[in-house]
């Protein structure tokens, strides 16, 4: 048990604030802890969660993506011209993900064999994403996408009465998981990130996991874009605008360290549920948006502040 | 008469959340002498120094400076009652100029204007730069660019500005050339001579009995003793320190020297800091690399390593030549590299024991890409236990060990991969006494395994008690091979210095 506490200590904080919030949620709104909107909290952050659990590895290795929403417009604006063709809703997704493969490989090759900082790297390539978008929508939503069951239930349908885009999430999530915790390619994310060169010197390949590291995260904003795509019967040229914040501070609320080297993908679930709840829950409470946007600062700086002084 | 002392400590005791760090230690030092502090790492060298200038209060026990008791709450107390620390690694901003170093946080203005008086901090950098007999500075260097060596200077310039009496160095010369050092001891015995006193912390034996009046030893956070350093002898100073006889300081070779098993050939570097570098190794053969700060040694073990790239030549093993396109080539074919800076290229601080030396073992504790939890605590029990690793346990951040233990979870790492040729860059950098010994016999057991060892060190002694043989590089060449027999210090020096 001690151990188990020891091991865990960076996700108890935020753990205790996510039960903290859910509580006063709870007592304020009566709709709060109903199944119903419990699932439909958990389809709200699922998209989030999707680019915040690729966003969790770019940061481990001390980088960072600043581009996840531009690759989730021009992902599934792709991926929509392909269905509007009539081309087979799962091959047309599968190929809309390989280009999210392909656009974070793209952010990869600049930042490792350019030499470029993660931060311009991706800003340049955020910019040059979201303009490809526009030119290739012409600033218009493709709409009148498949009518298909396999599309319509990727973002609408349910298992079992569980939101498909949910279970999306949770299986990400495992593998993820999975990846971090038991494979070597997850204790070279996290070595590189702790000390590069000392990585390279132990004979990691050090661009080559980097670039991984990228791809996985445009193919995660492309698959959370199809989502929201199929929920809206509709790509839409803005689509995913500011993502990136969303995804950072659910990685950084999540207790992993913008230094690299040190977090875990639990961290981020749990960020990504905090922010959800406060959104879920400020709408209960009809508190306007705007104030919701100054909350939710104010609970980023709080985890980040927390987080020094446990240190 | 007595004279009273500049610095005493008497009854001095400190402990961090009910860790005894010191225990009823005794300091004294007198005006105008060089007074060494030595100790095991973790005996309490740097507490002792931080309780005196004032970083961290004492428990008990009572300091005075000439005579009237201090209680300083932070080093700007302690400087101005004449006490200086200059520590190991500089407190230098590389980007600023010699005079902005010098006169940093104590800028001089056009009265209180707050316009800087560029022209008079030049005036007196140069000044101060003079008067310790310095001539190669100027105030308008970039003090990123000077060698570490000058850069020293710039601090002790600066300690003399603010009228320091007691200048404290923690390990000065580990960084220096031996030219430097040589000027670094000129300038020291020259402000004895003025009366300035020197507390010397060091690991370097040969330096403390050349330069040092007194020494005090500590272990464990006790006060061992004080001698006058012409009445002791070396291995009276290594028993007070580890507490026991030590015996020979390295242990006896008994290694069986086999065929040639690496092959360097010809071998030139892209960016030019060395060139056709070509020297053998033999099975259980341990070939030690001499040569200054700058001679490329580094380098050329990096380029081997395939870290750095390589513009020519080849390298072989047993006959094969090795593809050099990354660190991964050599260590797949059984190469081992041990860095020469073990916190920023040897280990992930922040990371477990564990972790650290599972990092190059990832593909023997693993199976398709998934990590054996029990294999991987297998291979780290096993390598803790064979390197002797002092640790709470293997889950203990690296960052959290002493600069030995640290240096055996570097080793540990690389006998993980069970090495037919191991490259180790000053091996016993900042490494204590006791560690080092345990270090050469680690080295000695490989040889006679039939490791080939390339041992790169700025320390002569351990270079000729260690090596078989001796290469020696001298502005990016080798100069010349030395058989252990007849080598001595003056031949190693002149073929390092560019003489034959």
């Amino acid at each position: 048990m001690k151990r188990f506490i020891t091991n865990n200590i960076s996700i108890l904080g935020p753990f205790i604030g996510l039960i903290v919030f859910s509580i006063i949620l709870g007592i304020f709104s009566d709709s709060f802890f109903t199944f119903d909107n419990l699932l439909n909290l958990l389809r709200q952050i699922s998209v989030n969660a999707l680019i915040a659990f690729g966003m969790t590895f770019v940061i481990l290795t001390a980088g960072i993506d600043l581009s996840v929403g531009s690759i989730l417009a021009l992902g599934s604006a792709l991926t929509a011209g392909l269905l509007t063709s009539g081309m087979d809703p799962i091959l047309a997704i599968i190929i809309g993900l390989l280009i999210g493969f392909v656009l974070g490989a793209i952010n990869g090759l600049v930042i490792t064999k350019g030499k470029v900082a993660p931060f311009i790297a991706t800003l340049a390539t955020m910019t040059i994403y979201r303009g490809a978008t526009l030119v290739y929508t012409d600033g218009r939503p493709i709409t009148g996408l498949s009518d298909s069951f396999s599309f319509q239930m990727i973002g609408k349908g349910y298992v079992f009465g569980i939101p498909f885009p949910v279970i999306l999430m949770l299986i990400a999530f495992a593998i993820l998981y999975f990846i971090l915790r038991k494979t070597v390619f997850g204790r070279q994310v996290y070595a590189i990130g702790g000390n590069e060169e000392a990585a390279i010197l132990s004979g990691i390949k050090a661009d080559r996991v980097k670039i991984w590291v990228y791809s996985i995260t445009g193919m995660l904003s492309v698959l959370a874009g199809i989502i929201l795509t199929s929920r809206l019967n509709s790509a839409q040229p803005t689509a995913g605008s500011s993502f990136e914040l969303d995804a950072i501070a659910a990685v950084v609320i999540g207790g992993t360290s913008l230094m690299g080297g040190k977090g875990k993908i639990v961290g981020t679930l749990i960020g990504a549920l905090i922010i959800g709840v406060i959104d879920n829950g400020l709408n209960l409470l009809n508190v306007s948006s705007f104030y919701q946007q100054i909350v939710k600062g104010g609970i980023i700086l709080l985890a980040v502040l927390l987080d020094r002084r446990s240190k | 008469m007595m004279v009273t002392p500049l610095v005493e400590m008497v009854g001095v005791s400190k402990s961090f959340s009910g860790n005894q760090v010191l225990h009823n230690v005794q300091f004294e030092v007198k005006k105008g002498e060089i007074h060494a502090l030595m100790g095991e790492n973790g005996a309490g060298k740097s507490t002792l120094v931080k309780v005196l200038t004032g970083i961290h209060e004492r428990d008990s026990g009572q300091i005075k400076v000439n005579g009237g008791e201090v209680h300083f709450t932070n080093p700007k107390q302690a400087e101005a009652r004449g006490i200086v620390v200059i520590h190991q690694e500089l407190n230098i901003i590389p980007h600023l100029t010699v005079s902005q170093n010098m006169f940093l946080g104590k800028e001089l203005t056009y009265g209180r204007s707050g316009i800087l008086n560029h022209r008079k901090m030049k005036a007196l950098t140069e000044e101060s730069l003079q008067k310790l007999g310095v001539t190669n500075i100027s105030p308008d260097d970039i003090a990123g660019d000077l060698s570490v060596g000058k850069q020293q200077m710039i601090e002790i310039a600066r300690a003399l500005a603010t009228n320091a009496e007691l200048i404290i160095m923690d390990e000065p010369t580990a960084a220096l050339t031996e030219r430097e050092i040589a000027s670094l001891f000129e300038v020291v015995t020259d402000l004895k001579r003025k009366g300035v006193a020197f507390v010397y912390i060091s690991h370097r034996m040969e330096e403390i009995f050349q330069i040092c009046d007194r020494i005090t030893i500590l272990r464990d956070g006790e006060y061992i003793g004080t001698e006058n350093i012409s009445d002791t002898s070396f291995e009276q100073v290594v028993k007070m320190m580890v507490g026991r006889e030590l015996g020979e300081r390295f242990p006896a070779r008994k290694s069986k020297i086999g065929n040639i098993v690496f092959e360097v050939d010809n071998l030139s570097s892209k960016d030019g800091t060395f060139h056709n570098v070509s020297f053998t190794v033999k099975e259980g053969e341990i070939l030690g690399v001499a040569g200054l700060m700058g001679a490329g040694r580094t380098e050329v073990m990096e380029t081997i390593f395939g870290y750095r790239k390589k513009d020519s030549g080849s390298v072989k093993l047993n006959g094969k030549e090795l593809k050099m396109r990354h660190p991964n080539d050599l260590i797949n074919a059984g190469v081992g590299f041990i860095t020469e800076d073990r916190k920023s290229k040897g280990l992930v601080l922040g990371s477990s024991i564990r972790e650290n030396i599972a990092l190059v073992n990832l593909k023997t504790v693993s199976q398709k890409g998934v990590i054996s939890n029990k294999k991987e605590r297998d291979l780290v029990e096993n390598l803790i236990e064979r390197l002797h690793v002092r640790t709470t346990g293997k889950e203990q951040e690296v960052k959290s060990l002493s600069g030995g233990n640290q240096q055996k979870v570097v080793i540990a790492k690389w006998l993980g991969i069970n090495p037919k040729v191991l490259i180790l860059d000053e091996p016993t950098r900042g490494v204590d006494i006791g560690a080092k010994k345990e270090i050469y016999s680690i080295i000695n057991e490989l040889t006679e395994h039939g490791v080939a060892i390339i041992m790169v060190s700025s320390e002569l002694p351990e270079i000729l008690g260690v090596s078989d043989r001796i290469m020696v590089l001298h502005e990016g060449s080798v100069t010349a091979f030395i058989d252990r027999e007849d080598a001595d210090q003056e031949i190693i020096m002149l073929a390092a210095t560019g003489g034959n």
